[in-house]
């Protein structure tokens, strides 16, 4: 078999199913303080707390086993479309590490932090200069969070000039579903809207959502650009006017700005306002829940009601200005996720402003030779070049085959990859989104695609093979409904026979 | 194949409608069980509630994602499937019987004109 393991590593115990009474891992210093006894201290005996007791040893091999069944970028390809796991580079975390930052206290004098403030200014700057924006803010602490700040300012923008009518947010039905959520949540009521038939927005169906009286009541459109359907919208200049005529306000959804750094800007295109996902784009690493950083980018008319406080130059210095009687106040506690900004910033600087064109133009040409590699076995669901991710759609094999998208995922496991994103967008049937990231080699892609290739020959000649994986992971295929009706995460102790 | 029984009314977006009297049971159809996966959680209106044709009455979650469910026409719900709450799966080992989202009584009868028979809905599976 190509790449991967190719024996099930066997099920590893839980740390509490190693532990013996009594044993110790860590060698305590004498203790010099008069003792305490635990449980009067903590009102639980030491068997009452039931933590695990294992040697030294034990818990070293315990631990590295763990590291090495999990899967990383650093392990192997991790094409997850809409999520951009790219290769974080070292240096950012060597940066991140300096003392200089790594040992601030956000109560330190702002006086003594000049550094810092040097960091997130220059990351707002360069931010600004790549996405086309006037102004950046940078606290958001998430993808989800940012959108909902931007949407939180044209509330605050339309109230102040006494539009509170404006109670609708357009979101087309290809977008994540955090989109109509950060508009729920920003207390809006959510109209979808069509794609048609070559993957673009409905010009149709936007018109007919605009026209008269339902135009008054739009106060946004949530577009994402690229799509989720891995396509530049060609008519993105036309949309933006479209809702401005109306009085409306664009958002752009910039998960998908891999595709564009240093080649083209939203600024530009007509976008009010966008998030980015520093943690995707700009290399601050995610996945595990964080911390991200999902910054803004703002025009001048929205910039009164953005977050305090405004990293800003006054004269020769930069200050943190609070001094902003129209802010929506903060949406996070301090400047935001600053470590991610020290490694952001080094990002941007190791690229430069010659060289950052790369990561889009990269991004694209390995999404599309993917793409071009596999159009006969799983033929792209749009047919014209994509952007930095393909959708592609088994069909065919779940019409001929009975096998689905879920199993050519799940057999990609025992090949040794990570699996695409499968399902989404929805309106794609049997989808998967393949997003390589520019940080990959040919060699890489083309051991990907080969695997994929012999995936679908299976499909084909032993379907079976794609309905039993994966066979050669720690757990076979895992029963997801079980798992979301009965949610168990908590080992209990086996209680003793007899008992 | 997906089973569309004949004796039913269609939605294009994959609900079903079948007829008694005044009343109308609407649920999802078996393509739509089938696209969506196993189903967890279902969310229904409760009885008494009015439900209008071409609007959201429900929600469904599957393993894939969360739908909403739309009225093919409108009524009041005398009867939402409370089975649903603790087994869900009903909607995909049964979508046509056991697995029924409500019962409503019709306000205009003549809303079903506008639906699609058996033959019309299977020609767009």
């Amino acid at each position: 078999m190509p790449g991967g393991r190719t024996k099930r590593v066997p099920e590893p115990k839980l740390i509490f199913e190693k532990s013996r009474p009594g044993r110790i891992g860590c060698n305590v210093p004498r203790c010099d303080t008069p003792e305490v006894d635990l449980s009067k201290a903590l009102g639980k005996t030491r068997a009452e707390l039931d933590l695990p007791e294992v040697d030294e040893l034990t818990l070293l091999r315990h631990f590295t086993n763990l590291s090495q069944i999990n899967y990383g970028i650093e392990t192997g390809f991790y094409p997850l479309g809409s999520c951009t796991m790219k290769y974080n580079p070292k240096v950012n975390e060597a940066t991140a590490r300096f003392q200089g930052f790594a040992n601030l206290h956000p109560m330190q004098p702002e006086a003594t932090i000049p550094g810092a403030f040097e960091i997130l200014h220059g990351v707002q700057s360069m931010l600004c200069e790549i996405t086309g924006f006037d102004h950046i803010t940078l606290q958001p602490l998430a993808g989800a969070h940012g959108e909902m700040t931007c949407l939180m300012l044209i509330k605050a923008y339309f109230e102040a000039r006494g539009e509170s009518q404006r109670s609708v947010v357009l979101v087309p039905d290809s977008a994540h579903g955090t989109n109509p959520a950060s508009a729920a949540r920003c207390g809006y009521d959510v109209k979808s809207i069509p794609t048609d038939a070559d993957g673009n927005t409905d010009l149709v169906a936007l018109e007919k959502a605009l026209a008269g009286e339902d135009g008054q009541k739009v106060a946004a459109l949530m577009l994402t650009n690229p799509s989720t359907l891995g396509l530049f919208e060609p008519n993105i200049e036309k949309i933006c006017n479209m809702v401005h005529a109306v009085g409306g306000q664009v958002f752009c959804d910039g998960a998908n700005m891999n595709a564009m750094v240093g080649t083209t800007r939203p600024g530009d295109h007509g976008f009010d306002c966008m998030h980015l996902n520093l943690h995707k784009t700009f290399s601050t690493p995610h996945g595990g829940g964080g911390p991200g950083c999902g910054a803004i980018g703002l025009k001048d008319h929205l910039a009164p009601y953005q977050p305090v406080p405004v990293i800003r130059k006054e004269g020769e210095n930069l200050v943190a200005d609070y001094d902003r009687p129209l802010s929506i106040g903060r949406v996070a506690a301090f400047y935001g996720q600053f470590l991610m900004e020290v490694r952001a910033y080094t990002y941007l600087r190791a690229f430069g402003r010659e060289h950052m064109a790369d990561i889009s133009r990269f991004s694209v040409l390995n999404a599309n030779y993917v793409r071009a590699r596999l159009k006969d076995v799983l033929p792209p669901a749009h047919n014209r070049p994509c952007m930095h991710e393909c959708i592609l759609t088994a069909e065919k094999y779940k019409k001929e085959h009975d096998v689905r998208a879920l199993d050519i995922s799940k057999r990609l496991i025992d090949y040794g990859f990570h699996p695409p994103t499968n399902y989404f967008p929805l309106i794609v049937p049997e989808c998967l989104m393949i997003e390589p990231t520019e940080t990959e080699t040919k060699e890489t892609l083309d051991e990907f695609c080969d695997a994929m290739i012999s995936i679908c020959h299976e499909a084909v000649e032993n379907p079976d093979l794609l309905h039993d994986a994966p066979s050669t992971s720690v757990v076979g295929r895992l029963d997801e409904t079980l798992a979301v009706k009965q949610l168990d995460v908590r080992w209990k102790r086996p209680q003793p026979v007899g008992v | 194949m997906a089973n569309v029984p004949a004796d039913l009314k269609y939605t294009k977006s994959h609900e079903w409608v079948r007829v008694d009297g005044n009343l109308a049971t609407i649920g999802i159809t078996d393509h739509a069980q089938s696209e969506l996966g196993d189903i967890v959680f279902v969310d229904l209106p409760a009885v008494g509630a009015e439900i209008s044709q071409g609007n959201s009455f429900g929600t469904v979650e599957s393993v894939k994602t969360a739908a909403d469910v739309y009225a093919p026409i409108s009524g009041k719900v005398v009867a939402a499937n409370a089975g649903l709450g603790s087994a869900s799966e009903l909607m995909n080992s049964d979508p046509y019987g056991d697995g029924y989202m409500v019962t409503i009584e019709m306000s205009d009868a003549s809303q079903l004109d506008g639906l699609l028979d058996a033959a019309a809905y299977s020609a767009l599976l």
